[in-house]
């Protein structure tokens, strides 16, 4: 801890949210509510057009095409269709908690993007502890799909939701483990600070944590291959088997909403967040959150499901050992160039990554999984 | 403080995105590991056995098409011979080419359905299922155009075939044939070596040699237990003996073996297409058959190796113009009955590719 400590107090001093921004802090807030409820709607049917059109390109089919100038419109014709859908709650259901779930699930979705900036400061609250609070609040929507699974009374939704608790108290770890060797580079937890701290992107500098981040994110979101809280073709849809219509449409909305978060802090922590030539910041941080989406709908086209041992397996043999090979890593490195880290470490830490997921992957068994009966 | 825990029971279908029809497994599971499994069938039960009773010989083929409605052609074909071999019917030679070219297309059909369906089922989100879509619709087209139809294709008939192929469809069959090989490439690349694959195919589900022997399993999922027996070599029928292929076989039976065989029958498919193209004869596609075929008294037994295994018809006459009694040996039914052994101690998630890899059609087995 005497290293972190002394990372982090010898670098850039927090920076509280600028006192004189025009109108006052209610403004502010009113400004960014307003904004980001904007941007993460916008954006989430944005993604599930391009989830959709992507996926059919790479599956040599067309995709939606029909609504709209190039089947723009679809995701708009998909809300107006879950919206007239009959709402059904299962008799046997506990109707409150089935009801409340959607919204437990959604609403932490949102607020993670209270602490994103957009550009420079164009953030609603530049928390001095951002990233703790990212943490925090992504475990939350943890509880509404749990909710859901319980609320069902569906066995299929309480396997989906068990897997779900599962999957994220596992990768909550090495996730978190990912983003403090960020932490110790940039010597602060505040997203815009660890922003303008990456002259070089984190990315390069720290490309095995950027890796760890990113499988961890999607076992945390559920997306393939780590999907299996509602794998189509073993629990029909897990959680959200018993839910049809607005409810439904929430969870729906919460997949892409995670995604987009998990897509947005990536962006922030690694690849330069708002930071990039010529376009202005808030395109840069657009097309920097499409292009890590993309990157999920890709891997979700390619790669079959992994299953629930295995994914703990994942976590805890080969995720885990690896964030904390990179964590001291980082520490030295962080503690031999104090202020900067030079460019000569780029290509140092890649070699680092690919010569330590070669030796584990040696050593990394997934194991057969079968129970005498 | 021990937790007091008690397994509980899981309906899994009958209606349920992986069961391949309206197949129902009441599984009794101990949180993720399945104890137990009961299969249920006859949810598709349309008494087609006894509905022979009531056609003609001839007029029962349409309903053969709805057997196994994947490989509609094997079942036309394991029908005509059953009738062919009571009644002591010839078949013209390019009859018996015909039937083989189909038959051969129509395994490829059904492999490229079952092994997407299978890939599928280990959570590959569609894309191996829709590639190989697209290369079932070109066998489709061919079939269309020889028969009309794009599913029940009610092709052939007692002593031949219904009509002779249309000069479109050999340069259609050559163009598929060349361009096949290059596919069955595409989808190895795609996730033969797949880390994520292996991991959930490799040693899942074993089914050992003598298990399946006893059992009397036939098809694919025998000669993944390492079983050399197809009935193309061991009891050839029609023209296949004049064929040059070979039997794939696997060595360990589990779920990663069955997807090779598969892979490896198409290709071996090929092979026998090449050589039935190049020798296919010109002539009458059927023979002087009688519209009402009048068995003598008697009974006889046909099998031939369908897709899915050992299809057999058994027909019983009594010199009427419908057959006395029919019988069919489903091999999706009998391949069905090693589920429970392979299931048991697996993971839900193991226990749906086990069934996935063993790949039935509930038409076929509910009749």
């Amino acid at each position: 801890m005497a290293i972190i400590d002394f990372v982090i107090n010898s670098r850039v001093p927090m920076q509280a949210l600028p006192p004189d921004w025009p109108g006052g802090f209610w403004w502010h807030w009113l400004f960014f509510t307003v904004v980001i409820i904007g941007f993460v709607l916008t954006m989430v049917m944005g993604f599930i057009y391009i989830e959709r059109r992507g996926m059919g390109y790479m599956q040599s089919r067309l995709g939606p095409n029909r609504t709209g100038p190039f089947g723009l419109l679809q995701p708009v014709a998909d809300a107006l269709k879950v919206l007239l859908k009959e709402n059904i709650v299962p008799t046997t259901a506990d109707k409150l908690v089935h009801w409340l779930a959607p919204i437990v699930a959604f609403a932490p979705a949102l607020m993670i993007f209270a602490v994103i900036p957009f550009q420079d400061k164009a953030l609603l609250a530049d928390l001095n502890i951002g990233i703790l609070y990212i943490v925090a609040i992504s475990s939350v929507s943890t509880v509404g799909v749990f909710m859901a699974g319980w609320g069902s009374s569906s066995k299929y939704s309480l396997l989906g939701a068990m897997r779900n608790v599962a999957a994220v108290v596992s990768y909550e770890i090495p996730l978190v483990l990912a983003v403090v060797g960020v932490v110790m580079i940039a010597g602060s937890m505040s997203l815009n600070q660890i922003v303008l701290a990456q002259n070089i992107p984190f990315i390069l500098l720290q490309p095995l944590g950027c890796l760890l981040f990113f499988v961890a994110g999607c076992a945390e979101i559920n997306r393939s291959p780590f999907d299996l809280m509602e794998a189509d073709s073993e629990i029909v849809a897990g959680f959200h088997t018993e839910y049809s219509g607005m409810k439904f449409a929430m969870f729906y909305l919460v997949e892409y909403a995670e995604a987009l978060a998990i897509s947005a802090i990536i962006t922030t922590l690694f690849l330069g967040g708002w930071r990039g030539p010529l376009l202005p910041p808030i395109l840069w941080f657009v097309l920097k959150v499409v292009i890590v989406f993309f990157v999920m709908v890709w891997t979700r086209t390619t790669l079959p499901r992994v299953r629930i041992d295995q994914l703990m397996a994942l976590a805890w043999k080969f995720l885990l050992p690896l964030a904390l090979i990179n964590l001291v890593i980082t520490a030295i490195q962080v503690l031999i160039w104090p202020t900067a880290l030079p460019w000569i470490l780029v290509p140092v830490n890649f070699a680092i990554m690919v010569v330590l997921i070669l030796i584990w992957s040696k050593f990394f068994k997934l194991g057969l999984g079968r129970i005498e009966v | 403080m021990a937790l007091k825990t008690e397994p509980f029971v899981l309906n899994i279908g009958p209606v349920h995105p992986s069961t391949h029809g309206v197949f129902r497994m009441r599984a009794t599971m101990d949180g993720e590991v399945v104890l137990d499994i009961e299969p249920v069938f006859g949810y598709l039960h349309r008494g087609i056995e006894k509905l022979a009773e009531q056609r003609t010989y001839g007029g029962f083929i349409p309903l053969t098409d709805r057997l196994d409605y994947i490989a509609s052609m094997s079942n036309n074909f394991a029908y005509v011979t059953a009738v062919e071999k009571l009644a002591g019917i010839k078949v013209p030679e390019r009859a018996e080419y015909l039937r083989v070219i189909m038959a051969e297309l129509q395994r490829i059909a059904a492999f490229l359905i079952a092994v997407g369906a299978f890939l599928n089922d280990c959570g590959a989100f569609f894309t191996p299922f829709i590639y190989m879509f697209r290369e079932r619709e070109k066998i489709v087209d061919l079939f269309e155009m020889v028969s009309g139809q794009r599913l029940t294709y009610n092709y052939m008939r007692v002593g031949g075939v219904s009509q002779d192929i249309p000069d479109e469809f050999l340069p259609a069959l050559r163009k598929f044939l060349d361009k096949m090989p290059g596919y069955i490439d595409e989808y190895d690349r795609l996730l033969m070596q797949n880390e994520i694959l292996l991991a959930r195919s490799k040693g899942i589900g074993i089914l050992t040699r003598e298990k399946a022997i006893n059992c009397s399993i036939s098809g694919p999922v025998l000669r993944a237990s390492g079983v050399e027996w197809d009935i193309r070599k061991a009891d050839p029928y029609s023209i296949y003996d004049r064929f040059e292929f070979d039997i794939p076989t696997g060595t360990v039976g589990d779920c990663y073996d069955r997807y090779r065989v598969r892979i490896a029958e198409m290709r071996q498919s090929l092979r026998i297409l090449e050589q039935a193209v190049a020798q296919l004869p010109s002539g009458p596609i059927r023979s002087d058959v009688p519209h009402l075929v009048r068995p003598p008294v008697g009974e006889a037994y046909t099998h031939i190796e369908a897709p899915k295994g050992e299809l057999g018809f058994y027909l019983v006459s009594d010199n009427s113009i419908a057959p006395y009694r029919c019988h069919i040996r489903p091999p999706s039914l009998i391949n069905l009955t090693a589920l429970r052994e392979m299931v048991r101690g697996w993971k839900i998630a193991d226990a749906i590719v086990i069934f996935g890899s063993i790949d039935i059609t509930v038409g076929e087995i509910d009749r």
